[in-house]
């Protein structure tokens, strides 16, 4: 498996711009009403510097600092999915993470993943029109490249029987792990088929 | 009857037009409206269910840097009118219901606009409250009529003597949870009042109507149409929620008011949504079944007990579609509401059929089963000639054959008998009736313009998700005898000529009827070569009419179950969809339509259940993570079928609608495969595994 | 959400002095439950101190056998190392039934086990809670208890009012299997380093509900330890929720046979993951039969006090628990797949 060594050693006592002028120097200066940070990001292939309150979550940073609204809110507390943004290349959900706390971070958002055209999970969500409203789409494509990727990489699922075996890209192991995405839509007979297509799998 | 078009771009399966925005997530929902220098907006919610605010102490609030203002029933503008007290937001220091709004932030960022909310400091003289619906109530009251304008009672014949002498009765009492439609795009309006512009008022709104949207906001506020201009060109979901204004509408225009020039954002959260949106009522239903000993009915009764609010009724016409689905000489249906302290209900997809379609889908089972009858053929024995209801012929019902086909797709005939037991499940199939009426709006008017060589329609039609974009070409094309690529259609904004609300899976077939009177008004009047800039407009009245038939899409539902013998645990493995729903516009956005459906049925069957928490007067759940949903792992080999259906009565395009009939019959299918499968008959839902668990090996 | 000041020290040194040195400061991993409780308003901080870069990220084998666990390990490369998919089964399978990918991929090994219960009422600010705000009461009894405990409340109906009740359970599917393979928690505080044996991390809510752990304020989990099972030893885990995926447990059960030895915990049924230890007990020594394993749970589940509530209450957690113990430990003993 990919093992990740500690994140170097950061070289500062922390990475915080402080709001509030000749409170520099640490964090225990900073005034509990006053707190921002200045942090980069890379969104979808472009480097940006910005000052987010530090109660900021990656998801407001995108959409409300940033103008990328293609990661949805959809309940803002980790319980819908559609929030979904590869994270350092993994699927995560962009509203549990504070922006503070990954500065440097590489994200991209589905926009992104269609830079060069579309992503084939989104030719393929097209395909099998695997959306109605598109709200949690996004989120959606995000979450089945992550698991293309995590599948790739031989990581098993609640529904792997044998877990010492490589998955398939099975029905019930896409149902699985998609069910981090709600859709209320009800098109999950749709996108399993089509996370399957965009894996090479006939379904 | 009406001349149906000539299908050619109707019927073909075209792929989403908004489909490449949405799979890049840059297709622009309300509050991502790209506008300068937004403010934030964030309600501040009643924290006792009945009473009055006898103090409200904004200083910590206003005190914190980048708040704007903060909005008190002292402070807030007087509204206009306040005859809907859902919309009579900040107008009194009365609490109707917990988590009414008491106050409004506005600030310069979303955090400290909550910061500031959660600052206010509102002092409350609490009432006792009353949020219990039973229905041994003594206040129990029959409204003057139920939802969509039907009767509040039918009676016809005597059930009560029929229930006395028939072969086979059942008499037993169903009940559906509160629901909550949870679109997965929280409600949310972006705001922008600018005084000196020709349209003062401008709501980026998440809708299934911009008009009734703008109708909503001209009333509370006293503005004229031409003052207010709603634009909603995608809805992230409703399903009912978002088809009436709801009272985050009115705040985000008092919002904006207060800070003039300055576009306003409010979303609610989640957790909001479950108080400030409306629901789906809960409804306790108690059914009476007569048959002789072939299986007629003899009798049919439904008295419906259900709760509407105290400061705003909406009675669910849960007893509907029991006056008209099966043949009986006797027959009664009734609705009575209790009036309590709670949020409002609202419209929740197929209000009426969807509820009272499962208690009578049950009771269907259970007579079968007392008879020994197969529930599918039970239903065929019951076909009426008629409309029981009206006394008019069918436009079109293929119910039975709906019943034929999908027992044949699911292999019906070789169902395994019942208690069976494939190694750690216990696995039962079960069957139940959809049916939703064929509707048509009175208004709607669409324009079509020859425009750069092609053809533009304008309605302010809204598509969430059901395909509008898409179908509403389809039918301009035909109806003007080109191709769909050579129709633009421009739809969402108030911009656009009047349109009905998205509701009662009317769209299509009005909205659609408008397209075609406006195209045959376009080549009456410029025949088949237009110059550019040839305009005309149609208008859904000017549209033929059939008033001699009675217009239902009707469906059958197949589902298997599996319980876990160890544990309880339920799953749905196969789940089969078969409809008689006129003519399908586009296969494609249909099909997600049916199967969207069926899946929220699925969802109502085993998850959504807003538990009422009655000693404080809210729901108990108010989250995704309790209010469960179906996941993509509760969903397996779901298929959704359709009859080529050719009505010549319902409208030119021989549609139906297909946003409902999806989700009505769905529960009952797979409680009565539950019963199949274990023996335990659930009559309440959500059938979950702590009620299974006593049956179990 | 209240203002809240960032700090990301430099080492977990550190980390631990900064936060040991202000109440109102805490740790953040990898933020799934933190910064959903920031924004519920249950969490209130004045500082924040990111140890998520800080701790190890690795998985070392030790010299027992066993596995070092890094805190800064996520949940989901744990559930994917090759050495806890062959040996310890049961803690792949907890922490693959938890959560979805996209949680797991940032849920750290760290956090996981300190993450506070789902109660509706702990996550309602605007309703008594003794867990969140001490003192002010339990909304929890008499109300919505599905997901409630019915071990570890005391035997005398609690008193909604009294300040020491709390019926929350804990949520975490991972620390049941910790519990049951009796894992080390390696802890860094402002007097130093420690260990806890796992399954005395939890606490029972006692007089004082709103502490979840043994854990003192400043202190850090640094790394799990995981020793090694018995040769030959079987282990699964067991969840059974109200959907099929992404949804917190009703009851779950961790089990190992070793030998002659069962070893079980519980999730879903108390204030901390339960090592059911007098069961256990009962099953030594005799061949775990359904009819035993049956009995040895009837035993433990004696003192149970289930919970009536609006919606049923928790009741059928006593028979639910039960039937999957024993299923699980069938499966285990039969060779069946659990």
């Amino acid at each position: 498996m990919r093992r990740t060594g500690p994140a170097p050693a950061v070289g500062r006592m922390c990475a915080i711009w402080f709001a509030t002028p000749g409170r520099g120097g640490t964090c225990g200066a900073m005034a509990p009403d006053g707190v921002h940070a200045e942090i980069s990001l890379t969104v979808d292939g472009e480097d940006h510097r910005l000052t987010v309150d530090t109660r900021t979550t990656l998801l407001d940073a995108l959409r409300e600092r940033l103008g990328n609204a293609s990661p949805k809110k959809g309940c803002d507390h980790g319980q819908c999915g559609a929030c979904t943004v590869l994270l350092d290349g993994d699927r995560a959900l962009s509203c549990l993470a504070l922006a503070v706390a990954h500065d440097g971070a590489e994200v991209t958002t589905a926009d992104g993943l269609a830079a060069g055209g579309l992503h084939p999970v989104q030719q393929a969500f097209l395909d099998r029109d695997a959306f109605q409203c598109g709200y949690c789409t996004p989120g959606q494509v995000c979450s089945a490249v992550g698991l293309l990727e995590e599948v790739r990489r031989g990581w098993p699922s609640h529904v792997t029987e044998d877990l010492t075996a490589r998955p398939e890209l099975t029905h019930d192991e896409v149902a699985e792990r998609m069910s981090g995405n709600l859709c209320r839509c009800g098109a999950y007979a749709h996108i399993v088929p089509a996370v399957q297509q965009a894996g090479g799998v006939q379904a | 009857m009406t001349e149906l078009l000539e299908p050619r771009a109707i019927g073909r399966d075209m792929v989403r037009r908004d489909g490449e925005a949405k799979v890049r997530g840059t297709a622009t929902y309300a509050i991502e409206t790209p506008v300068e220098d937004p403010a934030y907006a964030h309600p501040v919610q009643a924290t006792v269910a009945r009473g009055r605010v006898t103090a409200v102490d904004t200083s910590a609030a206003e005190a914190l840097d980048g708040v704007l203002v903060v909005l008190t029933p002292s402070t807030a503008e007087r509204l206009a009118s306040v005859e809907d007290r859902e919309y009579a937001v900040l107008q009194s220091d009365e609490v109707d219901f917990r988590g009414q709004v008491v106050a409004l932030v506005v600030a310069e960022t979303s955090e400290v606009a909550r910061q500031a909310a959660d600052a206010v400091r509102i002092t409350y003289a609490e009432q006792p409250h009353d949020s219990t619906l039973a229905v041994d109530r003594d206040d129990l009251y029959a409204p003057e009529q139920v939802n969509a304008g039907h009767e509040t009672d039918t009676a016809q014949g005597d059930v009560a003597a029929a229930m006395a002498t028939a072969h086979a009765t059942v008499e037993q009492t169903y009940t559906t949870a509160m629901y909550h439609n949870n679109p997965l795009e929280p409600h949310a309006t972006t705001a922008l009042w600018d005084p000196a512009a020709d349209v003062p008022l401008t709501l980026w709104d998440s809708t299934q109507g911009v008009h009734p949207s703008r109708s909503a906001v001209c009333g509370v506020f006293g503005l004229e149409e031409e003052q207010v201009r709603v634009v909603c060109p995608f809805v992230g979901g409703g399903f009912g929620s978002k088809g009436n204004a709801h009272a985050h509408v009115m705040l985000a225009t008092m919002a904006a008011r207060a800070v003039p020039g300055r576009p306003v954002k409010l979303g609610l959260t989640r957790q909001q949504m479950f108080t400030l949106v409306g629901y789906r009522t809960p409804t306790i239903q108690k059914l009476q079944v007569a048959a002789d000993r072939t299986g007629r009915l003899q009798a049919i009764a439904i008295d419906v007990v259900e709760q509407t609010s105290r400061i705003k009724e909406y009675a669910e016409q849960t007893g509907v579609p029991t006056r008209m689905m099966y043949a009986s000489p006797n027959r009664r249906t009734t609705h009575r509401l209790a009036a309590l302290d709670v949020p409002v209900p609202s419209w929740m997809r197929a209000p009426g059929e969807c509820p009272g379609m499962f208690g009578p889908e049950v009771a269907l089972d259970e007579l079968a089963d007392t008879l020994g009858i197969d529930p599918v053929e039970l239903r065929i024995r019951n076909e009426p000639g008629v409309d029981p209801e009206t006394g008019k012929p069918w436009s079109s019902r293929n119910l039975v054959q709906c019943l034929r086909e999908g027992a044949r797709r699911f292999g019906w005939a070789d169902r395994p008998p019942p208690l069976h037991r494939e190694g750690a499940w216990l696995v039962g199939t079960g069957v139940a009736s959809s049916v939703y009426p064929t509707m048509r709006q009175a208004t709607s008017t669409a324009v079509i313009r020859y425009e750069d060589g092609r053809y533009v329609a304008e309605i302010g039609a809204a598509d969430l998700g059901t395909g509008a974009w898409t179908v509403l070409p389809q039918i301009a094309a035909d109806a003007l005898g080109v191709d769909a690529e050579d129709v633009e259609v421009r739809i969402g904004d108030t911009r656009y000529p009047v349109a009905s609300v998205a509701g009662g899976s009317s769209g299509t077939n009005t909205w659609g009827s408008a397209l075609v009177v406006a195209a045959r008004e376009f080549r009456t009047k410029f025949g088949h070569a237009p110059a550019d800039g040839d305009e005309a407009s149609g208008d859904v009245d000017q549209a033929s009419t059939d008033e001699d038939h009675s217009a239902y899409a009707f469906g059958a539902q197949f589902a298997e179950v599996r319980v876990h013998a160890d544990t309880g645990e339920i799953r749905v493995p196969r789940l089969y969809g078969v409809f008689g729903a006129g003519r399908i516009i586009n296969p494609r956005t249909a099909r997600s339509q049916f199967l969207g459906g069926m899946t929220m049925g699925l969802s109502m069957a085993l998850h959504e259940n807003s538990v009422w928490d009655d000693r404080i007067g809210q729901v108990a759940k108010h989250d995704l993570a309790e209010y469960h949903v179906s996941v993509n792992a509760d969903v397996g080999d779901m298929q959704a079928h359709w009859l080529d259906e050719h009505d010549p009565y319902v409208n030119a395009m021989g549609s139906k609608g297909v946003g409902e009939i999806g989700i009505v019959g769905t529960a009952a299918a797979v409680v009565n495969a539950v019963h199949r499968a274990t023996g335990v008959r659930v009559r309440d839902l959500p059938v979950t595994l702590d009620r299974l668990l006593p049956a179990l090996p | 959400m209240k203002p809240f000041a960032f700090a990301r020290p430099g080492d977990v040194a550190e980390a631990v002095r900064t936060v040991a040195a202000e109440p109102a400061a805490v740790f953040l991993g990898g933020g799934t439950n933190l910064v959903d409780l920031l924004k519920l308003g249950v969490a209130r901080p004045d500082r924040v101190v990111d140890v998520r870069r800080l701790t190890s990220r690795e998985i070392t084998d030790t010299d027992d056998g066993g596995l070092r666990i890094g805190a800064a390990v996520t949940n989901s490369e744990l559930a994917a190392d090759p050495r806890v998919r062959e040996r310890w089964p049961v803690l792949a399978q907890a922490l693959l039934a938890g959560a979805t990918g996209q949680l797991r991929n940032l849920a750290t090994v760290g956090g996981n086990p300190l993450q506070r219960t789902r109660c509706v009422y702990f996550t309602d600010v605007s309703t008594p809670c003794n867990k969140r705000e001490p003192g002010s009461g339990c909304s929890a009894v008499g109300g919505y208890t599905r997901y409630h405990a019915v071990l570890g409340v005391p035997a005398a109906l609690p008193d909604a009012s009294a300040p020491e009740t709390c019926i929350a359970t804990h949520p975490s599917d991972m620390a049941v299997a910790l519990a049951v393979l009796d894992a080390r928690v390696q802890v860094l505080g402002p007097g130093g380093a420690r260990t806890i044996p796992f399954a005395e991390l939890h606490r029972l809510p006692g007089d004082d509900p709103s502490r979840d752990t043994v854990l003192e304020h400043g202190e850090l989990v640094t790394a799990i330890d995981l020793p090694p099972l018995p040769a030959g030893a079987r282990s699964a885990y067991r969840k059974v929720r109200d959907r099929a995926s992404y949804a917190f447990a009703l009851v779950s059960v961790a089990a190992v046979v070793a030998g002659g030895e069962v070893r079980l915990a519980l999730g879903g049924v108390a204030h901390r993951p339960w090592r059911a230890t007098r069961a256990e007990e009962v099953l030594r020594g005799g061949p775990p039969t359904a009819d035993a394993v049956r009995g040895a749970m009837a035993a433990e589940l004696a003192a149970a006090q289930p919970q009536p509530g609006i919606d049923g209450g928790n009741g059928f957690k006593i028979p639910l628990v039960t039937r999957t113990v024993v299923a699980t430990v069938r499966d285990l003993t039969s060779g069946v797949p659990a």
